[in-house]
């Protein structure tokens, strides 16, 4: 069988025709290959499904009042029946992946996120969208109309997350009928940040690989305040939507219209001015003109605080002959030796007290250059060990892809909630909802099902995931807000904003 | 800036055209002066020129440019760059300060930037491709330029520019000072004055991290407006080009400009070479003759060395190869009755009565012996340049004419030149990128930069060849010149460049 291909088989997969070129769009169409999803139960219950809500005229859109016609939202307008969550079910599971998309991910205010005003427009239809599909095909090029659209591919096709691209010129599933390929080119995306704890390895003592704890959360925690605090006072950014990444690290969508608008130089111009770190392993990493920059200045205020427990006291970073790294980083031979000396004869020394020798040894006559060069060293160092690690490359290229919020991270079945960066010190991936958690939630509810003003209860508001998904609607609601009145101020002026 | 082109638009037209800006302004045929080096060419020339201005000019500029572009390829340095390009500056594009001189000269040098600059803009605004190079280059110049600027001129000519740069107020300045001397690398002492602007104005900038950054606003050095300065012209260059891609089709009307604007915009490709007899005359090269061909065979650039090759392994070319060959040799020196000799030895398998039937004639007709009017007959066929050998049909099989650069894929590319003895995994690679871009010249350039590396550098080091003398190789004889000249330094009195100018043909 020459064509057969196994579903462990990673491929791209390019998947061209839109959901609606399917005469019933409700059935799965006959050639995808997914078992789970063609079963006749399935199709007949979705389809029940529509049929309510031909006659439920129920409006709960009542955040953008708006003469139009409202856009229906199915996830609230379904409640499918119950699902036992067994405590032998795994997050992978297509019945726990379907309930997941129908019950719980909040599409309405992702559409919301991504359109940029209430009723669908290109900023949503012409944005690419990736899936990652259980047998880890991967599908590129998939864009949707509307937010139901959407919403029903993703309970179609069970994706095991996905990823958010640009907006294009023009509709991505159509960018192959194009006679010139320049027509279809990125226009728009997010500027994008990408903290992973991988960059933190050489330097991380407590945890390795995929694994983290609490002391080596706190890498993510300093980066999150620095980055967050100089796209804000320095940028002018106000829209800045952070996510934790699902495991060990955490993504920033700067959502402001200005930052979306960016070209390619305007944004490796960000990434490089928040860059610190040069060069690999061994070398110093961090040379920074004097006087620092103010970014840097503020930067090194911040991470003060953290050095001293965070890295001193928790990572113990120079324990035993780690010692020779620090060794490395003093540009002073005199006080090099004198340490050296004294650390070799101590060698378990913590490393707060080893910290503390080298002024103690500077100041009793072992150093040979100035002092502001010895403080000057010891801020590279606390730099070294403390200033964000980005993964730049991913905030360079207008048309870099990234996960999208709330999906489910494959490893740990955690949900990819946003990040409130001013309760960022208090935020704890470890108490983050697994899917298994939150479908059990629902079944363990027993409050009414409307509340006190006839509203219908929706399924994420009885779970661990509603704090998360009330923090995204405001974060929205934001954006949308000055969306409304910057186009309102574009329109009055009679030109578009110019940068 | 022609006249005729003018008076051939119907005015309403011409109304359509300036609805924006007076990017074609009604010709009020008047000398413009120019106050300063520098020009952001926002004014379309008016005076007329003769065509023959027209052409050499542009040529001229053409010429700085594909170097500068060359600069690029080859990754020269800023520094480099501008070392180098200084001699070609001087040689094709004179532009000196007001302090130098107050002459008609310095508004002559001027007004051909000028012109030259937007007789470019005509040929190359037809396509983006084109666009986007042409004002990246030009932009490239313009920098190259500002550097060597006298300081005081350079402030008079950017107040000339009206720019809308918010100037940081005292109070401001005040309260943020400690900051931007320390964004800036200000030190006491220095001009204290700073700019603001939206950040994105000046992204090199803030990628360094070196200006203040507040609330979207980028505090700039007085000392780094050249940033500034660079976006601006570039922008205003954008979009002048834009408008001029649609004012084009009429130009086309004007049957004598359309085919030097077309040429141009071709010659973009490779920068078009003519062929100089001073190519012919090598001193120290003694006369050359049929039989020290192989041996000088090592200094062909490839495109000969593969015709030598295949006449060598066939003992005999098809028509095209035999005439790009012949125009070769014709050029390196060697007379007619030594080509005869030379191609009557190389085909071996045919007989002599077949030879003198079939084959002198051709060779007898490309120097000019024969045939074609008699005007042409003194000369005969130019040697080819790369420009020429870029733009023929590709050959058909069996035929081994061309540029191998282009003609040849990618695996046999490297075949050959390993062959040739290219070897070093680099150049190999760069050539196999130039290639990929059709850089085709490029690559050439590369493999001859290699292969006489060492030379290279003693002539550099020593000062006995200027910058000029090594500019890109354009046509195949310049490269054999330049190959065997520098391959003989040293040796009695060779190596004096321009030495065989003296001999008129
Ligand atoms: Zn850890």
């Amino acid at each position: 069988m020459p064509h057969s291909i196994s579903p462990q088989s990673t491929q791209t997969l390019e998947a061209d025709s839109p959901p609606a070129a399917n005469p019933n769009p409700d059935l799965p169409s006959q050639d995808m290959s997914m078992s789970d999803a063609s079963s006749p139960a399935a199709a007949e219950e979705q389809a029940k499904v529509n049929l309510e809500e031909l006659f439920n005229d129920e409006d709960s859109d009542n955040e953008f009042s708006s003469s139009a016609p409202q856009v229906k939202f199915e996830d609230e307008l379904s409640q499918p029946a119950p699902l036992k969550v067994s405590p032998r079910s795994q997050f992978s599971d297509p019945e726990i992946m379907r309930a997941f998309y129908q019950r719980l991910f909040p599409f309405r205010y992702l559409f919301q996120w991504l359109n940029h005003s209430p009723l669908p427009c290109n900023d949503f239809a012409h944005r690419e969208f990736a899936f990652t599909l259980p047998n880890d095909a991967y599908l590129r090029y998939q864009s949707f109309p509307t937010a139901d659209l959407f919403r029903k591919q993703c309970i179609q096709m069970l994706p095991s997350r996905f990823e958010i691209g640009p907006v294009y010129s023009t509709n991505p599933r159509d960018r192959k009928q194009l006679r010139k390929a320049s027509a279809f080119r990125p226009l728009t995306k997010e500027l994008v940040f990408d903290i992973d704890m991988t960059d933190y390895d050489e330097i991380r003592t407590c945890c390795s690989g995929a694994s983290i704890c609490p002391k080596c959360w706190a890498f993510i925690t300093m980066a999150i305040k620095v980055i967050d605090v100089a796209l804000r006072e320095d940028f002018g950014f106000k829209h800045i939507l952070w996510v934790y990444s699902g495991r060990r690290g955490a993504h920033a969508w700067v959502c402001d219209k200005r930052a979306r608008e960016m070209d390619d130089q305007r944004r490796r111009a960000v990434a490089g001015y928040l860059e610190l770190l040069k060069g690999g392993d061994g070398a110093k990493r961090v040379n920074p003109r004097r006087p620092l920059h103010p970014h840097l200045e503020r930067s090194l205020n911040i991470l003060k605080e953290h050095f001293q427990t965070t890295i001193l006291h928790e990572q113990d970073p120079w324990a035993e002959e780690k010692s020779a790294h620090l060794l490395q980083l003093i540009p002073d031979v005199k006080l090099r030796d004198a340490l050296k000396t004294k650390w070799d004869s101590s060698p378990s020394r913590p490393s707060p007290s080893k910290w503390a020798d080298i002024d103690t040894l500077a100041k009793s006559g072992s150093l040979s250059m100035k002092p502001q060069q010895l403080l000057e060293a010891k801020q590279d160092i606390l730099l070294e060990y403390t200033y964000p690690r980005l993964d730049a490359e991913v905030s360079k290229k207008l048309n870099h892809l990234l996960k999208s919020p709330f999906v489910i991270h494959p490893g740990t079945g955690r949900v990819c909630v946003p990040i409130d960066p001013r309760e960022v010190e208090s935020f704890d991936p470890f108490t983050v909802p697994t899917v298994v958690q939150l479908l059990g939630e629902i079944d363990a509810w027993k409050g009414q099902a409307e509340t006190e003003d006839g509203k219908k209860v929706q399924d994420w508001e009885k779970t661990s995931l509603k704090p998360y998904v009330d923090y995204f609607r405001g974060f929205v609601a934001n954006l949308l807000k000055d969306e409304k009145s910057g186009i309102k101020r574009e329109r009055e002026e009679g030109e578009p904003m110019e940068f | 800036m022609i006249r005729s082109d003018y008076s051939r638009v119907d005015p309403k037209r011409r109304a359509n055209l300036n609805y924006k800006k007076k990017q074609f302004a009604t010709a009020e045929f008047q000398q413009q002066q120019y106050e300063h080096r520098l020009n952001f060419y926002e004014l379309p020339p008016t005076a007329e020129i003769t065509l023959e201005e027209f052409e050499t000019w542009a040529i001229n500029r053409l010429k700085v440019l594909s170097e500068l572009e060359a600069c690029t390829f080859r990754n020269k340095t800023p520094e480099e760059t501008a070392e180098y390009m200084t001699g070609i500056l001087n040689k094709y594009l004179p532009l000196r300060s007001n302090s130098s001189s107050k002459s008609q000269a310095l508004q002559d040098e001027r007004r051909k930037d000028h012109y030259s600059h937007f007789i470019l803009r005509l040929a190359f605004s037809s396509t983006e491709v084109l666009r986007r190079r042409f004002s990246r280059l030009e932009t490239m110049l313009f920098k190259l330029r500002w550097l060597k600027d006298d300081v005081f001129e350079r402030k008079d000519f950017v107040k000339g520019l009206n720019l809308d740069w918010d100037e940081v107020g005292e109070e401001e300045k005040k309260e943020i000072l400690d900051k931007l001397m320390a964004a800036g690398g200000v030190k006491k002492g220095d001009e204290m004055d700073w700019f603001k602007v939206d950040w994105e104005r000046v992204p090199e900038l803030v990628e360094q991290r070196k200006v203040f950054v507040r609330r979207g606003k980028a505090f700039v050095p007085q000392r780094e407006q050249m940033s500034l300065v660079v976006v601006e012209f570039t922008k205003r260059l954008d979009n002048a080009l834009e408008l001029t891609s649609r004012a084009l089709p009429r130009l086309d009307e004007d049957d004598r400009l359309a085919p030097i604007l077309a040429h141009l915009s071709q010659s973009f490709t490779a920068p078009d070479s003519a062929y100089s007899s001073s190519d012919a005359n090598i001193d120290g090269l003694n006369v050359i003759t049929a039989n020290s061909i192989d041996t000088l065979s090592t200094h062909f650039p490839l495109c000969m060395q593969n015709l030598h090759q295949n006449l060598r392994a066939n003992s005999h070319l098809k028509h095209f190869g035999r005439l790009q060959y012949t125009l070769f040799l014709k050029g390196i020196g060697l007379s007619l009755e030594e080509c005869i000799v030379f191609w009557r030895q190389s085909f071996k398998l045919i007989t002599d009565d077949k030879f003198n039937k079939e084959y002198k004639y051709n060779v007898r007709h490309s120097y000019g012996d024969v045939g074609g009017d008699a005007n042409r007959r003194g000369r005969g066929y130019t040697p080819y340049s790369c420009q020429k050998l870029l733009t023929e049909p590709l050959p058909g099989p069996g035929q081994a004419h061309g540029c191998p650069y282009r003609t040849f894929t990618s695996d046999n590319l490297v075949a050959l030149l390993q062959r040739t003895g290219i070897n070093d995994w680099d150049v190999l690679k760069g050539v196999k990128e130039d290639v990929g871009k059709q850089r085709y010249h490029v690559a050439c350039n590369r493999v001859f930069e290699h292969a006489h590396k060492r030379e290279i550098k003693r002539v550099k080091d020593d000062g006995s060849w200027s910058a000029t003398d090594l500019d890109t190789i354009v046509h195949p004889n310049t490269y054999f010149k330049r190959s065997w000249l520098l391959k003989h330094v040293g040796e009695g009195n060779v190596g004096v460049v321009g030495g065989g100018d003296r001999m008129e043909e």
